[in-house]
């Protein structure tokens, strides 16, 4: 069998390789030379003469480019055949997706076309061996597909033994950019697009398209004030705020705190949402649940802030502030304004 | 003929409230643990379907859920807000289905129910946020999804106009022919329940749950077809045992473990003001902050 990786490339709205895709090659590479295989990059839209330069430094082989007019913006159908049959042609048996509106419209779609599994919002890949007692069968180098599960304090390893590709999605951030010193020139391989897309794969029309420049990016923030449902109302969060522009942070928040209507969706931190890496990450009345830690534990320094000392989350901050957020904040606050000056 | 909207609806356990016992050995999910309720954007989508009723007339909307027997609890839920018909998926055979067994299974009962319009599913399910049984549903079926709905805009002659939220803004599609459309929460809620329904429906029963009922019951449900909930097993829907259940899954859980957290050398403070004061000090010192 082959082991041939394959990430798919998704074009952001200016025409660039989004983030994600390449924080995707910078894994797919460790884990192809792990395997001894190559690395591959499928890139679907219009005008895709920058894709190669973007991803020479992230260790892309072969890159498969199917450019034409109709291939921009992205729709289901013609995006989801040219994927399907280059994997197939390929005989790709690693596939990886960006966990974005675009990769989780496509990947389940490719899924059920090759008939293979599919995990979404992983959080680490990893390749290891499977062993069945009962056929006494050592299946080797396997994808170990791992994310937090169900409920509490739970982490899964999924792997697909018979069925290939194996394939996962991965939101971003949770993959760390490496760019390689020494750039590769992918070799790329140019696809006529009339033989992966038919005229029925066009069933559905944009008629129209109101996209936005990106307004919250707690993402690059170096110091965040997250904010969880032990905040108790969008007026504390208030205080998260002031805090945060005293020193020059972002606000995230706990799902449960998005749930509660508390803070907008885009500063949902976690397994669905974004994984930040800030210098500094404050938690305020977060209880520490695995789907949240498991978008920011690799914060440089965690400072929670809870009435309860033994919730979860003073497992992995470095300080733990026993008390409510009303108090501590504007302490914090007035403390840093006296102490700074 | 009435235009016919099919939806697909799921009763997830609550992960809102989820006990230690919540999964067994074998990696599956313990259900029978956990309080199950109708899962959140699927309400979003049967109300998406409900909108698309009204603007029709004459239409009708079918929820289809494959569970346990219990989750027969949601279609009649679904009735009470307005639809029309339920079909239960149950089987044993069904059971540690992952997303590309569960869409196949969903997938021969929609072409039992053909032809149809429209088939609506949530964006995703709580119980695991895959958010892959729809598109997956769509390709088995042949048919173009729309996925992430916010918005029924209307008819344009035959052809259905929706809304989509994105990452970084929305996008209006336009669809000819059946299609499969998922929404996004960030839809409109659902109705809520309908007094009126509630006495009509609250007496549908599906086969299995008929077993256990009286004489009489029986024969007032024969009088009223409305209220049965059709039940259909792997032989109903003539199922390719081998593509169904754990057999029919390619992904397998290798392994499940309960996060050890590495105790970090931490630092416990109170909220007092030499505490807090301490602490802003060493940051600034630091230069964590300042
Ligand atoms: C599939 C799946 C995916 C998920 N993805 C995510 C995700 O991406 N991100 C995410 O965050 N969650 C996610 N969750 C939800 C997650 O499991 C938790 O439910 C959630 O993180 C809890 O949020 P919380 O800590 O804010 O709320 P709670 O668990 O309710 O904790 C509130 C905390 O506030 C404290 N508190 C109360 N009052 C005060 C006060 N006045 N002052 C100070 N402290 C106070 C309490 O002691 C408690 O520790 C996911 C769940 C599932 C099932
Ligand atoms: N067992 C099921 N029965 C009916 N509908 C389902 C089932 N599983 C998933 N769905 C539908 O598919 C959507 C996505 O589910 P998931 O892929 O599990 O996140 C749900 O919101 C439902 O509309």
């Amino acid at each position: 069998m082959s082991k041939n990786i394959f990430v798919y490339c998704e074009i952001t709205e200016e025409g660039h390789v989004a983030d994600v895709s390449l924080e995707l090659c910078s894994r797919g590479y460790k884990l192809a030379k792990e395997l001894g295989v190559e690395l591959n990059a499928i890139a679907i839209g219009n005008n895709l003469n920058n894709v190669a330069d973007e991803v020479s430094a992230f260790g892309v082989n072969n890159l498969y480019l199917t450019e034409d007019e109709k291939l921009f913006p992205y729709l289901n159908m013609p995006h989801s055949n040219i994927v399907s049959k280059i994997l197939k042609e390929q005989k790709a048996d690693i596939v990886l997706f960006g966990a974005t509106s675009i990769g989780r419209d496509l990947a389940p779609r490719v899924a059920s076309t090759l008939k293979c599994g599919l995990t979404a919002d992983c959080t680490s890949l990893e390749i290891g061996d499977h062993y069945v007692k009962k056929t006494d069968t050592t299946y080797k180098n396997l994808l170990y597909q791992i994310r937090p599960a169900f409920g509490g304090n739970i982490v899964a390893t999924i792997i697909n033994p018979d069925m290939h590709p194996q394939m996962a999605t991965v939101r971003e951030g949770v993959m760390k950019l490496e760019p390689l010193r020494k750039k590769i020139k992918p070799e790329v391989i140019k696809l006529d697009v009339n033989k992966y897309v038919s005229k029925s794969d066009f069933a559905i029309s944009i008629i129209d398209r109101q996209i936005e420049a990106q307004k919250i990016n707690i993402k690059g923030a170096q110091i965040i004030i997250a904010g969880g449902y032990g905040v108790g109302s969008k007026k504390n969060f208030g205080l998260l705020n002031q805090l945060a522009e005293l020193l020059g942070g972002e606000v995230g928040a706990s799902r449960a705190a998005v749930d509660a209507g508390y803070a907008e969706h885009e500063r949902q931190i976690g397994q669905t949402g974004v994984t930040v890496r800030p210098k500094l990450y404050i938690a305020c009345g977060i209880s520490g649940a695995v789907q949240h830690t498991a978008g920011m534990d690799q914060s440089a320094q965690v400072i929670s802030i809870n009435i309860d000392e033994e919730a979860p989350i003073s497992n992995i901050a470095d300080y733990n502030i026993i008390g409510t957020i009303e108090s501590v904040i504007p302490k914090m606050i007035k403390y840093y304004r006296k102490n700074s000056k | 003929m009435s235009y016919k909207i099919l939806v697909l609806a799921k009763q997830v356990p609550d992960t809102r409230n989820v006990g230690k016992d919540a999964m067994k050995s074998d990696g599956t999910v313990n259900r029978a643990a956990l309080p199950a309720i109708f899962n959140p954007e699927d309400l979003n989508a049967l109300e998406f379907a409900l909108r698309v009723k009204d603007k029709k007339g004459d239409a009708e909307v079918i929820i289809i859920t494959m569970g346990p027997p219990r989750a027969a609890d949601i279609i009649r839920e679904g009735m009470y807000r307005g639809a029309d018909k339920g079909v239960l998926i149950t089987d044993r055979k069904f059971a540690g289905s992952d997303t590309l067994a569960t869409s196949y299974a969903i997938s021969l009962a929609v072409k039992k129910l053909a032809p149809f319009d429209m088939v609506v599913a949530g964006r995703q399910a709580i119980d695991g946020d895959t958010a892959q049984v729809g598109p997956q549903v769509a390709e088995k079926l042949n048919i173009p999804q729309i996925t992430y709905a916010e918005e029924f805009i209307g008819f344009s002659g035959k052809k259905i106009q929706v809304k989509r939220r994105l990452e970084r803004g929305i996008e209006i599609l336009e669809a000819e022919g059946p299609v499969l459309i998922t929404v996004h929460s960030s839809a409109a809620n659902c109705r809520v329940r309908n007094a009126k329904r509630v006495m009509k429906y609250k007496y549908a029963r599906t086969e299995i749950e008929l077993q256990e009922a009286a004489e009489d019951y029986i024969e007032m449900l024969e009088n009223r077809p409305y209220l049965q909930i059709k039940q259909w097993s792997v032989t109903d829907l003539n199922a390719d045992v081998s593509l169904l259940g754990l057999s029919g899954s390619p992904t397998k859980v290798k392994k499940i473990e309960s996060v050890v957290f590495t105790q970090k050398n931490s630092t416990t403070l109170s909220s007092s003001d030499s505490d807090i004061n301490k602490l802003i000090k060493s940051l600034i010192s630091s230069h964590v902050i300042g």
